[in-house]
């Protein structure tokens, strides 16, 4: 199991960043894809902007981009804004449910 | 370079029934021989099958249950796209000289794992391909205004279409407003909207001009290939309302071939959902980028059958690894002037798109009479 699914299954965020070139590397490896260096996993603060976004039934669902590289599909919480392109979203709760990574976002 | 040319195929009626994918591959290859008497079994070099079940040495089990003892024998996965991906690598087969006859089978049960890439974790808990055909159609809709109503014209074009195809999983002929209505899945997308998974199998055989003489007065040529693949993860795509691979590989396929868009008589378009035939008739160039929904609108009202002659994978079914075969069935058909009901007069380039994962690869393949 990688590190990083070691983390995610704590609830934590890591990302994996090139210790040769600083290429945030996505998805996530132990190499960078640009240089094959070694990567080292660092926390995010977990803010990002929406790309697009939908809703099925009641819940909304989301595409966003984090550290303008990682880009990931989760759930999206709405309680008073509602969701457009471009705004602030924070990584609430990430987790893996069975083979599935489970990520859920807030409007900042 | 050998010329290549496809002089033979067969297919499968595509449903919903639970048939063993060797029962598939086998029935599409009878249908083929059936229909080329000149072919032997120990005229072929080469055996591809295309597919994404997990049965294992199947293009050795096929050419065992039809009597053939090929140089090569493999199985090619690619998702969606391994039917065209089979045929470029029998095209390479006998380009380099390595055959001279290659068959290709695509094959896929209803219940194929492939239709769920499992790695693709970027797509978190949203893995279902009903997602990323929601993304891709939120955003068309947003940069080019595409409405509901534009949709499900696509959707009623092909089932129109599918209505005269025999092998077709759809024989129901439904009006726009009955497809509006159909159930909705996310608010981007209904299951009109949708392809539907079923079991087929489609053949083709490839010849080198040596020996094309044998097999076929009305050889088709293949022309035209570009293939990219950008990425696996769907979210690597960098713009939502277009599909980059499409474009790139529809370039190398054009430059290849000396053709342009203009001369493409019948297209064969990947229409995994409603907004990819939109999307993929823009990306190709045979319309400009957001005129994808006037373009087809046109299309059913005057009932020409330019685009998606034999329905697309929305009425015809997508099974998987033969979808691609098929597509190249159709255009061979048109090309020959055998299409029957769906025939489009004095064809003589076709285009075939097959896409796999969101667009993530593409294959377009330029067809000649």
């Amino acid at each position: 199991m990688s590190i990083f699914e070691v983390e995610l299954k704590k609830g934590k965020f890591v990302i994996p960043e090139c210790l040769t070139c600083k290429d945030v590397v996505w998805p996530p490896s132990d190499y960078c894809s640009l240089c094959f260096g070694k990567v080292n996993w660092r926390k995010s603060d977990g803010i990002g902007k929406i790309l697009e976004y939908s809703k099925k039934g009641n819940i909304f669902f989301c595409l966003a981009e984090f550290e303008k590289k990682i880009r990931i599909m989760g759930t999206l919480q709405v309680y008073s804004n509602q969701p457009e392109i471009g705004k602030k979203v924070k990584l609430d709760t990430c987790k893996v449910d069975g083979r599935n990574y489970n990520f859920t976002m807030t409007l900042v | 370079m050998n010329k290549i040319a496809i002089v033979g195929y067969g297919t499968t009626k595509f449903s919903r029934e639970e048939i063993p994918v060797e029962s598939l591959l086998l029935n599409a290859t009878k249908s083929l021989f059936d229909q080329n008497p000149n072919l032997n079994q120990k005229d072929i070099d080469a055996v591809l099958v295309s597919t994404n079940d997990n049965t294992k040495y199947l293009s050795a089990i096929l050419s065992e249950l039809a009597g053939i003892q090929p140089k090569t024998a493999h199985t090619v996965e690619s998702l969606c796209n391994s039917g065209t991906n089979s045929v470029v690598s029998a095209y390479s087969y006998i380009a380099s000289g390595l055959a001279d006859v290659a068959l290709v089978v695509g094959a896929e049960r209803r219940n194929s794992p492939g239709q769920i890439l499992e790695w693709d974790n970027s797509r978190g808990e949203f893995k279902h391909p009903i997602f990323w055909g929601t993304i891709f159609t939120k955003a068309h809709k947003r940069k080019f205004g595409t409405t509901e109503e534009d949709l499900a014209t696509v959707s009623a074009k092909n089932h129109k279409y599918a209505h005269d195809n025999p092998n077709a999983y759809s024989n129901k002929i439904y009006s726009v407003e009955e497809l509006m209505n159909s159930k909705i899945l996310t608010d981007d997308l209904k299951v009109s909207d949708c392809s539907r998974p079923c079991s087929g199998a489609s053949a083709v055989l490839l010849v080198s001009d040596k020996v094309v003489k044998k097999y076929s007065d009305s050889p088709v040529w293949i022309n035209g290939i570009g293939q990219k693949t950008l990425s696996a993860s769907f979210t690597k795509n960098q713009d939502f309302s277009s599909m980059s691979s499409t474009r790139e590989a529809a370039k190398i396929a054009f430059d290849m071939s000396h053709l342009d868009p203009i001369d493409i008589d019948i297209a064969e378009i990947h229409d995994a959902f409603t907004v990819c035939e939109l999307m993929a008739i823009e990306d190709l160039g045979l319309v400009s980028k957001g005129n994808g929904a006037k373009f087809v609108k046109t299309l059913y009202e005057t009932e020409d059958r330019k685009i998606n002659p034999r329905g697309g994978l929305i009425g015809t079914g997508h099974p998987l690894g033969a979808t691609g075969v098929a597509q190249i069935i159709e255009t061979t058909q048109q090309l020959q002037g055998t299409a029957g009901k769906r025939q489009i007069e004095n064809a003589k380039v076709g285009l075939v798109h097959n896409m796999s994962a969101a667009a993530t690869s593409s294959t377009v393949l330029l067809l000649q009479s």
